[in-house]
């Protein structure tokens, strides 16, 4: 029985991390190839994770608690290089298919966007 | 007392984390983490400049629900989206103006977004009070405004900010 979960649990944990580098491979555009590796890959490795958690203390006779704080810690840096990956792209004008939101719009009110001019 | 335990909460939280690393709960192994718990925040004491309160702790729990929900929801999403073909997709940069305050809740808002159903956070501005997201693929951007604000920035708010918004 517990077989067959953990069974079914890596499998899809498998299917989800596949799909999220599918995605990286075949978007277009480097904002929706973000989406792919924070999401899909998320799922796929929490579920990897449970399966790893159940596996080990069904068979250690105690409960394998490792797995959760590997879960927090993706959980809490996958948004954050996200975000950063996507400003960094924002402040680099990389090539996009949606429209960027218009720089001039930011400038006066965010110095990220603006060259100081005595650089 | 505050100035011996400045951040109770990140103790507890310490605390938890280093029983969770080594694997196994014993006396010793709590004295050692509440020792660090007690240590890491007051040395780090300078760069946590607000105190962190819960206020409501329950709306946390329901949060969190909601937060896993979405996250598998979100994961099923984007895998049927990536199925589907790139050519199909409606990628488009939101603008959601920010009711929160603090800069817990806005980081925890921003989090939110990125793990959450096509959408990542993008960019902060400096004053605060926009967060620019971008999202895989959404036919009307304005929905998904009042969704984000409905769904993460109320309950968040709640929790963290209520308080303020009375005084």
């Amino acid at each position: 029985m517990i077989d067959i979960l953990l069974s079914l649990l890596i499998l899809t944990g498998a299917i989800f991390t596949f799909i999220g580098s599918l995605g990286l491979a075949r978007l277009r555009d480097f904002y929706t190839r973000l989406h792919g590796p924070t999401k899909a890959t998320t799922l796929g490795v929490g579920c990897l994770l449970i399966a790893s958690a159940l596996y080990f203390s069904v068979r250690d006779e105690g409960v394998s608690v490792h797995e959760v704080l590997v879960t927090l810690f993706l959980f809490i840096t996958a948004p954050v290089s996200a975000h950063l990956l996507a400003k960094a792209a924002l402040h680099l004008k990389v090539r996009s298919l949606a429209p960027t939101p218009a720089p001039d719009s930011e400038a006066p009110s965010d110095p990220d966007f603006q060259r100081n001019p005595a650089d | 007392m505050r100035r011996l335990l400045p951040h109770p909460l990140l103790t507890l939280t310490l605390v938890i984390l280093w029983l969770l690393l080594v694997n196994q709960l014993s006396a010793g192994h709590l004295v050692l983490g509440a020792l660090l718990g007690w240590l890491i925040p007051f040395v780090t004491s300078p760069f946590w400049p607000e105190q962190i309160r819960i206020r409501h702790p329950l709306t946390l729990l329901h949060y969190l629900g909601i937060l896993i929900l979405d996250i598998v929801r979100g994961s099923f999403h984007v895998a049927r989206l990536i199925l589907r073909g790139p050519a199909r997709l409606r990628p488009v940069f939101v603008e959601v103006p920010l009711a929160l305050k603090t800069d817990l809740a806005i980081s925890l808002l921003a989090n939110t977004i990125s793990l959450t159903p096509g959408t990542v956070s993008a960019h902060l501005s400096a004053d605060k009070r926009t967060l620019i997201v971008h999202t895989l693929d959404t036919g009307d951007a304005e929905a998904l405004v009042a969704e984000i604000k409905q769904r993460y920035e109320v309950p968040l708010k709640k929790i963290f900010e209520e308080a303020d918004e009375s005084c």
